[in-house]
């Protein structure tokens, strides 16, 4: 199993981001004025709720960000082992068994047979036009009909215990850890977390957690037999795609952010701070760019970017790292085009905060510009970087779903919740319908979506001064 | 006032200006003229006399930005730059890649863009108020917080699956109006029904949420204290005062993309086969129809620039305080 | 009684949740006779405000009331229907506001929105709600009302908002006004046109108002009788009369013996030391305990109960009123400090000063104009002494100082600083020459960076300026700095917000000397602060004086700060200084019409000041289109032609003496 590390533009990226996340969580947690609104995303129940399953997305997303190329068995020699020119990520073979049970084409889910008719050529030689059944999905059951129903219903109920238990046993460890923490018996400290007394609400962190751990296992045991959200065209399996379009989605909602923050936090505070001919060829820059609409300059870079690897095919070992670039080039250029919007915000702040007594006192004493922007103008601006950071999140991912079905959004052989509805839209064309596809990607998003919504409000909130004295 | 607008009409051709040569840039960085021939002329091996025909026809057969061979100002004027990008200044648009005039498919094809945007748009505005509103009278009790999980869920859910679920149930299933299409005069009326109807849908959550938070931003304000210490009641604080207030952030946001409603909605027009810009736009992406790309960034930037001087002139007039110089 | 027109009993209000609520008002009686001007005085933060919008039902969303009762006329006020209660709300009792900037609606006329109020609660008037508004309008003394009709609030000034909010008030003929700090915001010459339009009103109208105010000039000038708050309780009424003479809660006194005057100079200030409890506890002990030095032992045990002294007059303590006095020395000590009579030796002097900020118009945004805010001051001050800038707000006073400091940069004119010009320094050396000025801001609040720690802000001006040796060193000094304010060593490690705001000004102050400057300019800088608190940054000032002899610019609108503490006295009008002198020449003899009308404005506590009353008209002008002429003949009492025609030379009357006015220099 010792594999060769491939490790792509974006992982890179992840994993940086995640370094400059923990950093700042670091830096956060020795400001007062930074802990303070932490502490009150914390102590909210929508925050803890969300945060819940916004954890269960980014473990999948980084467990997908570490690429390697799989070893492959000899089959001829049996001791020489060989390269795969593959490129899976440590998420895929988690989940291989999802990954290389294709079938034919179109499964509904949970199904054992295909959802055309065919002929199947029978034993005795004659042509009958059937459903066939599926290779893998169901493939166990001898007779489906009478046997199927039981089966889905054993393999849920084990899922569902086997979840149960976890998160039974997970919640106790973490109650046993907080109740030596906070040097009070086990016993009271349940008590006081089952009746919701608790500072930060960990009943209702335990209940997401069991609904998750639940979902978790109750679709891998079902999965591990069905397709538990049917098959595509091409007989891929559909809740695969939208488990890996989890990556594509939260990489698109951060990465975005990562390029555009320095640009738009650099020069924001110096147009606001400088004034004078450094605010005017700012605002130029960034009025034009904003009047260009925001979809064409997309489209046009994208273009280029095709034509660009088409002309210059030879420069990429393997698909995957075509897709992965303009994955990332995606990102630059969703950045470009929005970071603006921030800029502008940052222009006013600092416009606001240079007049401040506090900056003018620091003149008098005879600061320089630099350490006034770092030390006055900076860390007073960072709760709007933090809030717009987190409002942009679930427009990105929104963003992406519209764009790939435009063509200009992710490399059409990247798993995207984008290309799945894409295809989707002729499917639904089809007599019978095939929804599932559609349905998958809508429920992925959608989750991700509305937990990183709430999970915004309950930053702002913490976040601007201005909305708390509103209370 | 006039030199106020004046000036900001002059700020906007380094604006423009700025937008070609991006555009422009972008555009011939990794590709040249030799390769849109070819890729226009489909196969990939194309006769070298049929790609400078290609050229010549089309006007690409020029230096990009500096012609060393002719003399004068013709040294800067017979360049693709100047004859294609430059040009747009007059709104000469030029003909597109396979040979059409940009200028009258744009005229002929903003009118059902228009068509599908305005009333979206005025329809959403109503709907967002009332329900912003609404929201506003019963705040800080179940109504208001259900209310605000509500817009949020909606928000949540991808523009695209209101427009495939709207052709499923409404058009699919209940047969009520035809998936997609069009037709000229009030015969579009039918055609355009859905699409308006899933395009304000699209846009309720997002504006109510947004609009209540004006509102509430402005109930706190003292003015309000004022007028309730009037003896007036809560309706009335609410209509007479706080909604006239608030509507200056409303009116002069809705200002700013009026314009743009010309450019159509991308996703709206080729899902539901109108032939507006927004497709028009999309059909020329995916053709990788450099001219009409080009024109229509062009066009977009403009209408952008009116739409943020036309907000200008609106604070003027509605915002007292405001008075431009 | 027959003649209450209000009576409120037991009234209590909380804010915020139930769990842990502030008690803003905590067992509040009142009781309010018709056509009396009553003063509820206090300090902010004691539930004065809350008292008003609790009467008027107008509570925050998080504030409610608990207990208690109050009637206007036979209404029970808290017992009535939302409906109801709106006909009493603006009807019977009216109520303003402290910020008229802010409390008219901004996009609706004015005539509409008096109007709204007449046709809502005057019936009788509803045929012809115009000509009612006009009348209103000319009621409270707006000049031009035809015009200022359609105006919307932005075209009218701060003094003239006032008079609208009157006007709505006055509207449902109010048999009760509430006037909540109606002058706080407003300059001072401004205040004594709204105090003396109140008051007139009052007269014609016979209604009562409720003053609720911090100042105890405005109490001494207008109000009947009055009722002290503290920490959410009255602790004391009486009539004006026996309140200014002789004050009987402890609190009272104290207030009074820290209000700085000019009899005072040479003496500390007595300050009422630590700061109000927090609200949020339940009390069984009294409010006052710990900051009171006159406390008994049951003064810890029992709340103390109200104690009658006359009919209507009481005070909340366990004293005697004889007892509330001893002990205390009413006699005046002697003026202690040397006069000041001129000196020859100069720190910092300026020439011409003049900073203009250019208008700009028309397509090119051409220059068509300036801003004069400081047009040609001259000011010398010797060292070790402090030199008072006073003038109502817009006259330019904060731009001198900042100007000075080359914080904005003059247009024209010369800052001598110890002989070096500071306005040609490179920017170099002008950074090296800032350790030696300082400066003070008026709010403590903008005036620190919420995101640092307090040691940090105090090491900042070291750091800058590498002085103070290394970082552990410049520590040490950063506590030592603390000491010497009056803070603890551990202030240094918590950031701003966890201060009040006279700490906070203590650790602005620390802040400025821990460059060790030999000049500070103060702008405004007990402006924001208590009466009690301002007392103890004003002794710290004048100990730091006598200590390092540091030389004040002291920039202030407050007449009797400058009384107490003031060397020389220079008076702006409109970018410039109108009349300067010693502090005895100018505030005992003040010679310009402007001074003498500032100076009258001033409501104090002694009734018998011996001056001559002048009550200025208008307000002053925009300073981008400064009057031809003398910048002050439009609200002069005395203009005559000359006037109008060219502004008048400056008359030296003496070393130390100068006055711009054409009066003073035929003489």
């Amino acid at each position: 199993m010792i594999s060769q590390l491939v490790i792509l533009w974006t992982d890179a990226l992840v994993f940086l981001l995640m370094l400059v996340a923990i950093l700042f969580g670091i830096y956060a947690s020795r400001k007062m004025h930074l802990r303070r609104p932490w502490r009150q995303v914390v102590r909210s129940r929508v925050g803890m709720g969300t945060l819940v399953v916004l954890g269960f997305y980014l473990a999948i997303a980084l467990l997908d960000s570490i690429h390697f190329r799989p070893v492959l068995e000899d089959s001829a020699g049996g001791n020489g082992t060989t390269q795969s020119a593959e490129v899976i990520s440590l998420f895929d073979e988690l989940v291989s068994g999802l990954r290389k049970r294709q079938e034919k084409t179109y499964s509904a889910p949970l199904a054992v047979q295909l959802y055309a008719k065919e002929n199947i050529e029978l034993p005795d030689g004659s042509v009958m036009r059937d459903y066939p059944r599926l290779r893998y999905g169901g493939a166990h059951l001898e007779n489906p009909e009478s046997e199927w129903s039981s089966d889905i219903l054993k393999l849920s109920g084990f899922g569902i215990l086997k979840g149960l238990l976890v998160s039974f046993i997970t919640a106790n460890i973490l109650i046993m850890l907080l109740a030596v923490r906070k040097s009070r018996s086990y016993g009271d400290e349940a008590r006081s977390i089952l009746k919701g007394h608790s500072e930060i609400p960990w009943r209702v962190t335990f209940l997401v957690l069991a609904c998750m751990l639940v979902l978790v296992f109750w679709s891998a045991e079902l999965s591990s037999k069905y397709h538990l959200l049917g098959t595509d065209k091409v007989g891929e399996d559909v809740f695969y795609q939208a488990l890996k379009s989890i990556r594509t989605g939260l990489l698109i909602g951060t990465l975005t952010t990562l390029v555009m923050l320095p640009a738009a936090i650099l020069l924001g505070i110096m147009a606001g701070y400088f004034r004078g001919w450094v605010d005017d060829v700012i605002q130029y820059t960034y009025t034009t760019l904003n009047s260009i609409p925001g979809v064409l300059l997309i489209a046009a870079a994208i273009l280029m970017l095709q034509i660009y690897m088409s002309n210059h095919a030879d420069e990429f070992n393997s698909l995957v790292e075509r897709a992965d670039l303009r994955l990332l080039f995606l990102c630059v250029i969703l950045g470009v085009t929005s970071w603006t919007g921030l800029c502008r915000l940052l222009r006013g702040e600092a416009l606001k905060l240079r007049e401040m007594d506090y900056v003018q006192a620091a003149t008098a004493f005879g600061v320089s510009h630099l350490q006034i922007i770092t030390r006055h103008i900076l860390p007073n601006v960072l709760h709007i970087v933090l809030i717009a950071v987190v409002l942009d999140f679930s427009g990105l991912v929104l963003a992406e779903a519209v764009l790939s079905y435009v063509n200009i959004g992710v490399d059409p052989t990247m798993n995207s919740w984008g290309n799945m509805i894409n295809s989707a839209r002729l499917e639904m064309a089809r007599e019978p319908i095939v929804w599932w596809s559609l349905a998958a990607a809508m429920i992925f998003m959608f989750t991700l979506v509305l937990s990183a919504n709430l999970l915004s409000d309950v930053v702002r909130d913490a976040f601007d001064p201005r909305l708390r004295s509103n209370r | 006032m006039t030199a106020y607008i004046i000036r900001r009409i002059l700020y906007a051709i380094p604006i423009l200006l700025g937008v070609n040569i991006l555009t422009f840039v972008l555009f011939f960085v990794v590709n040249s003229p030799d390769d849109m021939a070819r890729m226009n002329l489909g196969a990939k091996r194309v006769s070298p006399e049929a790609v400078e025909n290609w050229k010549r026809e089309r006007g690409y057969d020029l230096p990009l930005l500096y012609n060393q061979s002719a003399t004068g100002t013709g040294q800067f004027t017979d360049t693709i730059f100047f004859q294609k990008s430059l040009k747009l200044f007059r709104f000469d648009f030029g003909s597109s890649d396979s040979g059409r005039d940009i200028g009258y498919d744009i005229s002929q094809r903003m009118w059902p863009s228009l068509a599908i945007a305005l009333p979206v748009l005025m329809v959403g505005l109503l709907l967002n108020i009332t329900f912003a509103l609404l929201i506003a009278f019963f705040r800080a009790t179940y109504i208001d917080f259900w209310g605000v999980v509500l817009c949020v869920v909606m928000m949540s859910i991808s523009g695209l699956f209101y427009i495939i679920g709207g052709q499923y149930l409404i058009s699919k299933l209940m047969h009520l109006v035809p998936i997609s299409g069009y037709d000229t005069g009030l015969g579009s009326i039918k055609f355009l029904i859905l699409p308006v109807i899933v395009g304000v849908i699209g846009g309720i959550g997002a504006g109510t949420r947004w609009y209540r938070t004006l509102f509430l931003e402005e109930i706190n304000k003292d003015y309000v204290r004022t007028a309730r210490a009037k003896g007036l009641s809560e309706t009335r604080v609410l209509f007479r005062h706080v909604l006239k207030n608030a509507m200056i952030p409303i009116l002069t946001g809705v200002v700013v993309v009026l314009p743009l409603l010309f450019m159509g909605s991308l996703i709206t027009e080729s899902f539901f086969g109108i032939p507006g810009l927004g497709s028009y736009t999309i059909d020329a992406i995916n053709r990788q129809d450099f001219a009409i790309v080009r024109a229509m960034v062009f066009l977009g930037s403009v209408l952008y620039i009116l739409g943020l001087i036309m907000t200008d002139i609106s604070y003027t007039i509605v915002d007292p305080r405001v008075r431009l110089s | 009684m027959t003649d209450t027109l209000l009576r409120v009993q037991g009234l209590k209000t909380r804010l915020g949740d139930d769990t842990n609520p502030v008690r803003a008002v905590d067992g509040v009686d009142l009781d309010i006779r018709r056509g009396e001007t009553f003063a509820l005085l206090g300090e902010s933060g004691c539930g004065k405000s809350m008292t008003a919008l609790s009467l008027m039902r107008l509570l925050p969303p998080s504030g409610r009331i608990v207990d208690g009762q109050a009637f206007l006329g036979e209404t029970s006020l808290f017992e009535l229907a939302e409906m109801d209660m709106r006909r009493e709300r603006g009807g019977r009792m009216g109520m303003i506001f402290q910020e008229p900037m802010t409390s008219l609606n901004a996009v609706r006329t004015i005539g509409d929105q008096i109007g709204e109020s007449v046709s809502f609660h005057d019936p009788e008037n509803r045929g012809r709600v115009s000509s009612r508004v006009l009348e209103l309008l000319k009621s409270v003394g707006i000049p031009d009302p035809e015009r200022r009709l359609n105006e919307y609030p932005h075209q009218l000034s701060g003094g003239m908002k006032q008079r609208v909010m009157i006007a709505i008030a006055l509207a449902g003929k109010p048999e009760l006004l509430i006037a909540d700090e109606p002058t706080t915001a407003l300059d001072v010459t401004i205040q004594a046109q709204v105090l003396a339009l109140l008051k007139g009103l009052q007269k014609r109208t016979g209604m009562a108002i409720l003053l609720i105010t911090h100042d105890l000039g405005v109490v001494s000038a207008v109000a009947d009788r009055v009722a002290v708050m503290y920490a959410g309780q009255v602790i004391e009424q009486a009539s004006t009369k026996h309140f200014i003479g002789t004050p009987a809660h402890p609190y009272s006194r104290k207030l009074f013996q820290s209000l700085p005057d000019s009899r005072k100079r040479g003496q500390r200030l007595t300050v009422i030391d630590g700061a109000v409890p927090k609200l949020t506890q339940q009390f069984n002990q009294c409010r006052f305990l710990e900051r009171c030095d006159k406390a008994l032992k049951i003064c810890a045990q029992v709340e103390p109960p109200w104690q009658s002294i006359r009919t209507g007059e009481g005070m909340r303590c366990h004293l005697e009123v004889a007892e509330t006095t001893e002990g205390e020395d009413q006699s005046d000590q002697a003026d202690e400090r040397p006069r000041f009579t001129g000196s020859n030796e100069v720190l910092l002097e300026t020439r011409g000063l003049k900073v203009h900020f250019p208008i700009r118009q028309g397509v090119f945004k051409r220059v068509v104009g300036a801003v004069k805010a400081v047009d040609g001051i001259d000011l010398v001050i010797a060292p070790g002494h402090t030199l008072a800038l006073v003038g109502e707000s817009g006259c330019g006073k904060t731009t001198v100082g900042k100007s000075i400091l080359q914080l904005i940069p003059p247009t024209e004119g010369s800052v001598r600083f110890e002989g070096a010009e500071l306005t040609r320094l490179s920017r170099g050396s002008m950074r090296r020459r800032r350790s030696d000025m300082q400066i003070i801001f008026q709010d403590p609040v903008a005036s620190m960076n919420p995101r640092m720690l307090v040691g940090d802000i105090i090491a900042e001006g070291m750091q800058a300026q590498g002085i103070g040796g290394n970082a552990k060193q410049r520590w040490t000094r950063v506590l030592e700095l603390l000491d010497h304010v009056g803070l603890s060593e551990e202030a240094a490690d918590l950031y701003p917000n966890e201060f009040s705001g006279g700490q906070r000004q203590r650790i602005c102050i620390a802040r400025a000397l821990a460059v060790d400057p030999r000049f500070i300019v103060c702008d405004e800088p007990t402006s924001a602060l208590d009466v009690s608190v301002q007392a103890q940054i004003l002794n710290l000032l004048l100990d730091l004086q006598e200590e390092r002899s540091i030389t004040y610019l002291f920039i202030t609108h407050n007449i009797s700060v400058v009384a107490y503490l003031a060397h020389e006295v220079a008076v702006m009008y409109l970018g410039r200084i109108v009349e300067r002198g010693t502090v005895e020449e100018v505030l005992d003899a003040p010679l310009h019409p402007y001074t003498q009308a500032l100076l009258s404005a001033v409501p104090t506590i002694d009734s018998d000041t011996g001056r001559e009353i002048t009550r200025l008209e208008g307000d002053m002008p925009s300073p981008a289109n400064p009057p031809a002429g003398c910048h002050f003949h439009p609200r002069c009492p005395r203009a005559v032609d000359a006037c109008r025609k060219a502004y008048p030379e400056t008359t030296h009357l003496s070393e130390t003496r100068q006055v711009s006015c054409f009066e003073v220099g035929e003489e």
